[in-house]
């Protein structure tokens, strides 16, 4: 028997050529892209063209025949340069296609997986309202089936949707209510909403204080209506079903942050090198020797646990404890190496045209989205056996 | 029948690593990391594009050098050639182009081919010869240097940009061409390609397998040798204009008098 941590071969092969791309393509660009508030298309065509939007879908779907594993591998990689590309990778594989692939019928596998595998189109999953986040069960949406059209008539508003209103936004799977169970509480379904669909309003996009080159919208829907065919897995299974998707989802999050953290190390170790102060590197002074140190430290053990949290996911084992460790412990640390990061830098931290700033700005979020902090440790609380 | 292409590629070491020379002044591989020359990569990435265009036709990519060499053949691979052919020997350590060229003809012609697509050189060695001297010693038409390369109805033909004029080329297959830089950015290989990298065939031949005497190759074997490398000198400080009215006269005298301009 051995034991080994190591990567396999071809998941190391994949990494390195993420890390390249992401060196010769991201990083000379995004910047500017960042600076403008833009989507970044050309990056993300050729994101697809190299397959990553396939990376866990098998290939008669158009997918790479890879795994979630190799997915969040890549999303780090993305992350060390910029989380705005990895998170639009994110949102489009976890978010947009994952649902579609894990609950959808063969015809809507076979409608959507290959455009959303190639990049050609980006996917979106509406599940936080401007009244209900963490606390999913209070989704106001509705989604009515009109009998005599065999339609469904949503109504409501959806906040925050990452991949949403992009040029090559396909679809939008909601969340809705479309029922009440004996004792009261909502049923809510998942529905494929394509986009452009009439009753369908996209928002301008929102001004953040990061992610600045991804796509993130308002929803609403004004008795916007789609074949009955576009209800997604089973009526009323909604709720399970988001449940397994931002379990998964947190693992992803989980390896972003640690790409960004990672980033924070790369910029932080290479300044310190070269930036001299008082007659030599600050990074000959112990002061900021001992930062770095820590800053590895953190980066090391984060993708430690993002690498276990996917490993039992592949392995067919429970991993919502250890989904939710990952994502909390490396979301806290990205942003602390984030804030040390542009202390070693300096004033420079402080500009925009530096890394380290856009870092710092993308970091906060990593705590909140995909279950804040909070959500993360009541949930390890609740695996420990604790009740409120 | 099938269009048989065959990409001669060189493992190098990482141009952006600390590179040395060993003490027999041939390249110190073990001090630094090595890769799929990235010249080479638009060869590759080229071949992959008359394959996609022709109905039917097969990438070999092919290699001489050392164990590690089999890296080079794996990324080309993983990028979307058929398969491999690695020609590994001892006694091919400090063969110069001369013999490089013997070693690849004969693998070659092993190997069966109508087109021979190079890069337009290495980026360690930076000679840039060996599409010619291959084109020579098979005996075959060379078409190098190309920014545009296209296969039709047995002919090969392309695009040479030179300062002042650009040649359309053609030639009857079978053919040597080179492919610069400007030929259009090379693909990043998908984890399909890579997963299906690992099957591909990858053939390994020493220099008995292709008829070949120890002494035609290596460093005896050598037509050119290595007197002395010395260590490029540290970047001197440069020279600092400052503006006050004739700036841009003195930048000019600057750029003239180091031939820019």
């Amino acid at each position: 028997m051995t034991i080994d941590h190591r990567l396999p071969a071809e998941y190391e092969e994949l990494r390195r050529t993420v890390e390249q791309f992401a060196h010769d393509v991201i990083a000379p660009k995004i910047g500017e892209f960042y600076e403008h508030h833009e989507f970044p298309y050309e990056i993300v065509r050729e994101m697809g063209r190299m397959g990553l939007f396939g990376l866990p879908f098998p290939e008669e779907y158009g997918g790479m025949g890879g795994d979630y594993f190799a997915l969040c591998l890549a999303l780090e990689e993305l992350a060390r340069v910029d989380s705005s590309v990895a998170i639009t990778l994110e949102a489009g594989v976890s978010l947009g296609a994952m649902p579609i692939f894990r609950f959808g019928t063969e015809e809507q596998k076979r409608e959507w997986l290959p455009r959303l595998c190639s990049g050609e189109l980006l996917g979106a999953f509406g599940l936080t309202e401007p009244d209900c986040g963490s606390d999913a069960g209070g989704t106001r949406t509705t989604a009515r089936l009109d009998e005599a059209t065999n339609e469904w008539v949503i109504n409501g508003t959806k906040c925050f949707i990452t991949n949403s209103g992009t040029d090559i936004t396909g679809l939008v799977t909601v969340t809705a209510v479309t029922g009440r169970s004996a004792d009261g509480r909502p049923e809510i379904s998942s529905i494929i909403v394509p986009s452009g669909t009439q009753g369908f309003t996209v928002a301008a996009p929102y001004s953040k204080v990061g992610w600045n080159a991804s796509d993130t919208r308002e929803l609403s829907f004004a008795d916007c209506r789609v074949p009955a065919a576009n209800l997604l897995g089973e009526i009323s299974r909604g709720y399970a079903q988001f449940l397994r998707i931002l379990d998964e989802g947190r693992i992803a999050i989980s390896a972003l942050a640690t790409g960004l953290a990672q980033g924070c190390v790369d910029e932080s170790v290479s300044y310190a090198k070269t930036r001299q102060a008082f007659g030599r590197p600050i990074g000959a002074n112990q002061a900021i020797q001992f930062k770095l140190a820590d800053m590895e430290m953190r980066t090391h053990t984060a993708r430690l646990a993002w690498r276990d949290a996917a490993s039992r996911l592949l392995h067919g084992e429970p991993f919502k404890k250890e989904a939710a460790l990952a994502k909390l412990y490396s979301s806290e640390i990205a942003v602390t190496n984030a804030r040390e990061a542009t202390q070693i830098h300096g004033g420079y931290g402080f500009m925009n045209e530096y890394p380290v700033a856009r870092f710092w700005r993308d970091s906060k979020i990593l705590e909140i989205g995909e279950g804040t902090s909070e959500v993360q440790r009541m949930l390890i609380a609740r695996e420990l056996g604790l009740t409120a | 029948m099938s269009l048989r292409i065959v990409v001669a590629v060189k493992y190098v070491p990482d141009a952006t690593g600390d590179r040395h020379f060993a003490e027999d002044l041939t390249t110190d591989r073990d001090a630094v990391d090595g890769l799929l020359s990235e010249l080479d990569e638009y060869a590759v990435e080229q071949a992959l594009q008359i394959a996609e265009e022709a109905d039917d036709a097969e990438i070999t990519v092919l290699t001489v050098g050392p164990e590690d060499a089999k890296d080079a053949l794996r990324k080309a691979l993983s990028m979307g050639a058929d398969q491999a052919v690695h020609v590994e020997d001892d006694a091919l350590h400090g063969t110069d182009a001369l013999g490089t060229s013997l070693v690849l003809a004969k693998a070659i012609e092993h190997t069966g081919y109508d087109l021979v697509v190079c890069g337009m050189a290495s980026t360690d060695g930076t000679m840039g010869v060996l599409p010619a001297m291959l084109a020579e010693r098979l005996g075959v038409p060379q078409v190098t240097l190309l920014s545009e390369v296209k296969v039709e109805d047995g002919k090969v033909t392309g695009r040479r940009d030179g300062d002042a004029a650009s040649e359309q080329l053609e030639a009857q297959l079978p053919a040597v061409v080179s492919v610069t830089d400007q030929s259009g950015e090379a693909r990043y290989p998908s984890f399909k390609g890579i997963m299906a990298a690992k099957k591909k065939k990858v053939e390994s031949l020493d220099l008995s397998d292709l008829g070949i005497e120890e002494d035609e190759v290596g460093l005896a074997g050598a037509w050119t040798k290595v007197d002395s490398a010395a260590e490029r000198p540290a970047r001197t400080a440069g020279t600092i204009v400052t503006d006050e009215g004739e700036g841009g006269k003195q930048l000019a005298a600057f750029l003239a008098e180091q031939k820019f301009i």
